[in-house]
């Protein structure tokens, strides 16, 4: 099943032609538009009009997420803000935060390509989708609504949480499509026991997970357990959310929309792209986004290109489900935090370096990150009353700034090791 | 009229007491008296020792979290109602007992009643106004 089939399935060769196109118009609407490319591309002597092959976007810059931050909010948009639409953010309050926007086409373009994943994941317009991703600046929400009234599935925009609601309204509606992260699937499946409901007896097929990192054993679980097919898909919201990529019925690797994303996987440490069939991290330049084109985005994801042809037709390229991060960004929840976050809130109420350990779990199927915070004498109190109160007033802080909760842990000074690198600080027990 | 106590922050785990007492006993500092607060994760230990400075010092040596605060050390006789008196009084006046502590010195004669108030100098003038006894350092050691 497609719905695109013309694109879908076009040949290899015709694809490239049609993305040497659009990549030579999109440099050159970033160069005239947006200062940020037009400066870096001249500092590096760099014409649009000049490049003549796929491989020549090697010359070009990347884009970090950095450069957002530092262009927050609206400096990279290559469009007046008239012309856009829509708005969105990836988590994390001022100063960390990135915002992208859509135009009118972007948001035609967004509502195709998330029909195109839906479909290729077997979703149909007799489908029913409930959508149990979080509405509003995260891009996952809207994203797969959009996608699934574009393919013309009756959608149910419950949003996240609580889970008993969800279960009762995938059981009353008769859901049939599930949308959320792979954890959160599990951790239905959880509830549902304690409930007395048998996944059996509801009328769920399908389930589109992505949001956060997850396994073939998962999906073995979550398969078995809810009796649906789950399958992958993959977006960031700086190139565009969900709809980048995702699994066709095969479940074997996710289809990047390679005729509006150009993608390369390098090597972290060196930028040269990797052997073909190599871990890397996986850069992406927009092809035909208006409001936000980005180049070479480095999304410091891990992934790897699955050279052989797809049984299910489409020519596009596929990659492996993505396998770690080249930063040390965690996903908590399917939210991204980052520990320098922690760390900045922490440094505000110390007033010094602090010296803290993150530990990431998984308890019955949902993520916990606790802080593990020295108590260094600024910070000490005698009154139990006031300590609490202060390990409280962390906690909200916290909560404010990542957009998940945190368990606050007080240890004694000098117990947590010392170390040079930043990911040491970081313990993430969860098996996935 | 205020004694000076330390406390030290204490994370729930097997032996941490044994060691400041012996980091204490190592330097020949005497322990007056002490009190620990716990919850599930944590525990604040406060300590009336005869050389704050000292302890202060050898402690944050050994890699402890130490605080230094002022309380009021009340000396009742060692008889029943002793320490409801004392509360009336803080009481009448409104004011608030953050935490408190008691031992019995040595003679079994009266007992010291170790408090901290939500307001310290309120406290103490109420005190002495209803005419109780409040320790100095010095007496508190000497005892």
């Amino acid at each position: 099943m497609y719905w695109q089939k013309e694109q879908e399935c076009m040949s290899r060769s015709d694809l490239q032609a049609l993305q040497l196109e659009r990549l030579q118009t999109t440099l050159k609407r970033v160069a005239t538009n947006v200062p940020f490319y037009r400066n870096k591309f001249n500092e590096l002597h760099l014409n649009p009009d000049k490049l003549n092959s796929l491989d020549g976007i090697r010359d070009y810059p990347f884009t970090l997420k950095q450069d957002l931050r530092d262009n927050y909010p609206y400096g990279l948009f290559a469009v007046p803000l008239r012309d856009v639409v829509r708005v969105h953010s990836s988590s994390g309050t001022t100063g960390m935060a990135t915002v992208v926007g859509y135009s009118r086409k972007d948001i035609i373009l967004w509502s195709n390509l998330v029909a195109r994943i839906l479909c290729g994941a077997g979703v149909t317009p007799d489908d029913v989708i409930q959508i149990a991703f979080g509405y509003g600046l995260f891009t996952g929400g809207f994203g797969l609504h959009y996608g699934a009234e574009r393919l013309g599935a009756s959608v149910i925009p419950i949003s996240a949480g609580n889970t008993k609601r969800q279960i009762q309204i995938m059981q009353d509606f008769k859901t049939t499509a599930l949308v959320c992260t792979p954890s959160y699937a599990l951790k239905m499946a959880d509830v549902m026991m304690d409930m007395g409901i048998n996944p059996n007896g509801l009328s769920l097929r399908y389930g589109l997970f992505g949001a956060e990192p997850w396994s073939e054993a998962m999906r073995q679980e979550i398969n078995e357990r809810l009796g649906i097919r789950a399958t992958d898909n993959y977006g960031l919201s700086e190139v565009m959310g969900p709809g980048v990529a995702g699994e066709c019925g095969e479940c074997n690797g996710l289809h990047v929309n390679e005729d509006h994303f150009l993608i390369e996987i390098l090597d972290p440490d060196t930028l040269e792209p990797v052997k073909p069939g190599e871990v890397g991290e996986l850069v992406i330049t927009t092809l035909t986004k208006e409001a936000f084109p980005v180049i070479r985005y480095r999304t410091r994801d891990l992934t790897r290109r699955l050279p052989e042809p797809c049984p299910c037709g489409r020519t596009f390229t596929r990659v492996s489900r993505m396998m770690g991060r080249s930063d040390d960004m965690l996903i908590i929840k399917g939210v991204n935090v980052f520990p320098t976050q922690i760390e900045a809130v922490l440094f505000e109420i110390e007033g010094t370096e602090p010296h803290y350990r993150l530990i990431v779990e998984r308890e019955n199927n949902e993520d916990k990150l606790t802080v593990m915070v020295e108590v260094v004498e600024s910070i000490f109190f005698d009154e139990m009353r006031k300590q609490r109160a202060f390990v409280d007033s962390i906690r909200k802080r916290m909560a404010s700034e990542l957009g998940i909760g945190v368990n606050i842990q007080l240890v004694e000074e000098r117990t947590l090791e010392r170390f040079n690198g930043k990911g040491a600080r970081v313990i993430d027990k969860r098996k996935l | 009229m205020l004694v000076e106590q330390i406390a030290v922050f204490l994370e729930n785990k097997s032996g941490r007491l044994a060691e400041i007492t012996a980091v204490l006993a190592e330097n020949n500092i005497n322990i007056r008296a002490l009190s620990v607060a716990d919850t599930a994760d944590f525990g604040i230990l406060r300590l009336i020792v005869d050389k704050v400075e000292k302890a202060k010092e050898v402690l944050k040596d050994n890699g402890f979290t130490v605080g230094k605060t002022s309380v009021i050390a009340v000396e009742v006789d060692d008889k029943t109602g002793g320490l409801a008196k004392v509360l009336k009084s803080i009481k009448n006046a409104s004011i608030n007992v953050e935490y408190m502590y008691a031992f019995v010195n040595k003679t079994g004669e009266n007992a010291v009643l170790i408090f901290r108030f939500e307001k310290m100098d309120e406290a103490i003038e109420t005190l002495q106004k209803d005419g109780f006894t409040i320790l100095t350092r010095e007496q508190i050691c000497a005892l």
